[in-house]
């Protein structure tokens, strides 16, 4: 056994000091579950708000006696029973599981662009609900459920195989490369299919903009399985990911198993983006926004940073859909789009004003 | 400029490389670093010529290299430069600027992810593109726009203006590759996120011409197209070249390249402002063929070895590989697809052959 080589006093002050910078807004443990139970009052308003705010004005006293009264009947009690709850379901599992999926894979590839896309999850699912339309002629958002969870899952297995069958493993590098490659590849089929026949392009430019709405109770209920599986193999996954930070081989040297830690975090990913990808089409931002946010606040410690996470990213797709509800009224504006457009110059803020916390 | 000895993998096998002396001077010789743009000069040229033969009316090889001398028969002479020659050039010019921009911009963030599609151009051209198609009027108001100057130009004031905006959102005393590729990412979203929205309210005819323009053609292309790309080229291609060097300074880190003689902030702003210029421009000219940017620099840095895409090796291997898809494209599928499909269909699958194969992981 190596001792470790001691640094000098004058050394270890500055290492301390980069540290401290490094961590984040909240520190200590007794802060951050009080940050989580703030997270977690702000998910409760978000989800109000969805229930109540919408095209049809509903006053509050019928939203309340609607969710309350099993009794109560009338058309506003069916709009918020049918359709507003089911929704309101819907985003916090698909902002649950886009907001940790997307702490994970910036953990893996500790690459500040790893969107959860980068896996080849939203060009699979892609590729099979293109395939659906086509080959099919399913149009419908519920009968696209398990072709787009089929399509991510392939897809990111393909990239995950491709990506580690090189010498030298599965690397970040490689890992990112693969999925971009492959995606590129597959787009390029859908655009074949998407040129040469209008139909499929007329189904498929409504579910490619990532959207909430038009989803029964039903698909919530499909992908609930796949997303509990994915958010415990997240946290199970958290502390390897702290040590794999420190770079592969003294992950290995302080008797972290790394593949199987890469697996669980590629199992975890994949389950997570699939089922959200399957619900509600992709939805780009949210992956890759929330956990540099969720960084700013917790530092580096992925125990922190998952379960923030996935509060941050219920709170940012609930409020992002409240939005496109009321901005353009009568109409809708979809929640993907809202979410790159209100995210983006946040997202471009935060960039420019924080000393950004280092990977 | 590198250390003249690597070790590669288990057990230290040291590189040899050629070393010649000229007087006080010396230098390393990297064999394959200079055969790589030879190899790929003659390919292209060999593929250009090839494809102007190819069509409705074949003409063979001898005579297309007859009659681009000068020497061919007047009908000849007129089916090679009038309509086929604009085609290929706009593909060569295009294949060009997207392969250097590409190597600029990998080298300068190094990220091999970062491209310009990554920076925001494509998504900005693509966003004023289609805004055009839809928004301008009916379906064949679109179409006669498509063939116009209208597109190209929305299409280039769209990909420079969020470009600029990206540069200037990034500007803190300088610009940080780090910050500059997120914020670049981060107005990609945007500007994608108004394409799928105004696909989702536009006619479906409207939106199929602008997924046709979004897959990057070269079909219906002038000489109109390719003077403004081959004048942007003529101006920009010889200041990348000149960067290389500060370029390859650039890849130890900014302190260590201050400390060598680099003005790291200009050298920086200049890079990203060619290879910003260079992918607008292109982009103006065929639309987002995507993919070449992306994987050219790539292909190019394990093909010729060294730490960083070559440019020059990059610009030609992007310029092969458009001209060789439309080629492709118009010769071998039986529906002529657009080059932007090719381009991704041949590119990715050889990007994961290499990977699959890959003696080494690169990080520029």
């Amino acid at each position: 056994m190596a001792s470790a080589v001691r640094p000098a006093p004058a050394e270890l002050a500055e290492q301390v000091a980069a540290e401290q910078r490094r961590r984040g807004l909240l520190r200590g443990p007794a802060t951050r579950i009080g940050g989580l139970w703030l997270l977690l009052a702000l998910v409760v308003v978000a989800a109000g708000l969805s229930v109540a705010v919408g095209t049809r004005a509903v006053d509050l006293g019928t939203v309340w006696h609607a969710l309350t009264d099993s009794s109560a009947t009338g058309d506003d009690v069916v709009v918020i029973r049918e359709l507003r709850v089911p929704r309101t379901v819907l985003g916090i599992l698909v902002g649950l599981s886009l907001g940790v999926a997307g702490a994970l894979m910036q953990g893996h590839t500790r690459n500040p662009l790893g969107d959860p896309g980068l896996l080849g999850v939203a060009a699979g699912a892609s590729a099979a609900v293109v395939g659906a339309i086509f080959l099919l002629g399913i149009t419908t958002p519920s009968g696209y459920v398990w072709f787009a969870f089929l399509g991510a899952l392939l897809g990111s297995v393909a990239v995950f195989l491709i990506g580690s069958s090189g010498r030298g493993g599965a690397t970040p590098v490689s890992l990112a490369l693969a999925g971009a490659a492959l995606s590129a590849l597959l787009y390029a089929l859908i655009r074949t299919v998407l040129i040469t026949d209008q139909q499929t392009l007329d189904s498929f430019r409504f579910w490619v903009v990532g959207s909430l709405a038009g989803r029964d109770s039903a698909v919530a209920w499909q992908v609930l399985p796949f997303v509990v599986v994915g958010l415990v193999l997240a946290m199970v996954n958290a502390p390897a990911l702290n040590l794999l930070g420190m770079g592969e081989d003294v992950a290995r040297g302080l008797g972290q198993h790394v593949l199987l830690a890469r697996v669980t975090g590629i199992t975890a990913i994949t389950l997570l983006t699939g089922a959200a990808t399957a619900a509600c089409g992709p939805i780009g931002f949210v992956g890759l926004v929330v956990p540099h946010i969720a960084r700013a606040i917790t530092g580096p410690d992925h125990r922190w940073l998952v379960p923030y996470s996935g509060l941050l990213g219920v709170v940012l797709l609930l409020v992002a859909d409240v939005v496109g509800r009321v901005v353009v009224r009568p109409g809708e504006l979809q929640v993907g789009i809202v979410l790159a457009l209100v995210g983006a110059p946040f997202f471009i803020a935060l960039v420019r004003r924080r000393r950004l916390v280092a990977l | 400029m590198t250390s003249t000895i690597t070790t590669r993998g288990p057990g230290v096998r040291t590189d040899r490389r050629r070393t010649v002396r000229v007087g006080p001077f010396s230098g390393v010789v990297r064999t394959r670093q200079l055969l790589l743009p030879v190899v790929a000069l003659v390919v292209l040229v060999l593929v250009s010529a090839v494809s102007l033969g190819r069509g409705d009316y074949p003409i063979g090889l001898g005579d297309v290299l007859r009659t681009l001398v000068g020497l061919g028969d007047p009908t000849q002479q007129f089916i090679v430069t009038e309509l086929r020659a604009p085609r290929i050039v706009v593909g060569v010019l295009v294949g060009l600027a997207l392969g250097l921009s590409g190597a600029l911009i990998q080298t300068f963030a190094r990220n091999p992810l970062a491209s310009p599609d990554t920076l925001g151009i494509n998504a900005g051209a693509s966003a004023a593109a289609v805004g055009v198609i839809v928004l301008g009027g009916g379906s064949g108001a679109a179409a006669g726009l498509l063939g116009g100057l209208g597109l190209p130009l929305a299409a280039l004031l769209g990909g420079l203006l969020v470009a600029l905006l990206i540069f200037a959102l990034a500007w803190r005393g300088g610009v940080d590759g780090y910050r500059l590729v997120l914020v670049g990412v981060g107005l990609s979203a945007v500007g994608f996120a108004l394409v799928d929205w105004l696909l989702t309210r536009s006619d479906i005819t409207e939106a199929a011409a602008a997924t046709v323009w979004l897959t990057g053609s070269l079909n219906a292309r002038t000489w109109d197209q390719a003077w403004p790309l081959g004048l942007a080229l003529a101006v920009l291609l010889p200041v990348a070249l000149a960067l290389s060097r500060q370029l390859g300074v650039l890849q130890f880190g900014d302190d260590t390249a201050r400390a060598l003689g680099v003005r790291v902030g200009a050298t920086q702003a200049v890079v990203v402002l060619v290879s910003v210029a260079l992918a607008a421009a292109a982009v103006a000219a065929a639309g987002p063929v995507q993919f070449v940017a992306l994987v050219v620099p790539q292909v190019a840095v394990r093909l010729a070895g060294g730490s960083r895409p070559p440019l020059l090796a990059s610009a030609l291997l992007g310029a092969v590989l458009v001209v060789g898809a439309d080629l492709l494209a118009r010769t071998v599928l039986p529906v002529a697809l657009p080059v932007g499909i090719v381009t991704a269909v041949v590119g990715a699958p050889y990007l994961l052959w290499l990977l699959v194969r890959g003696r080494r992981s690169i990080t520029a």
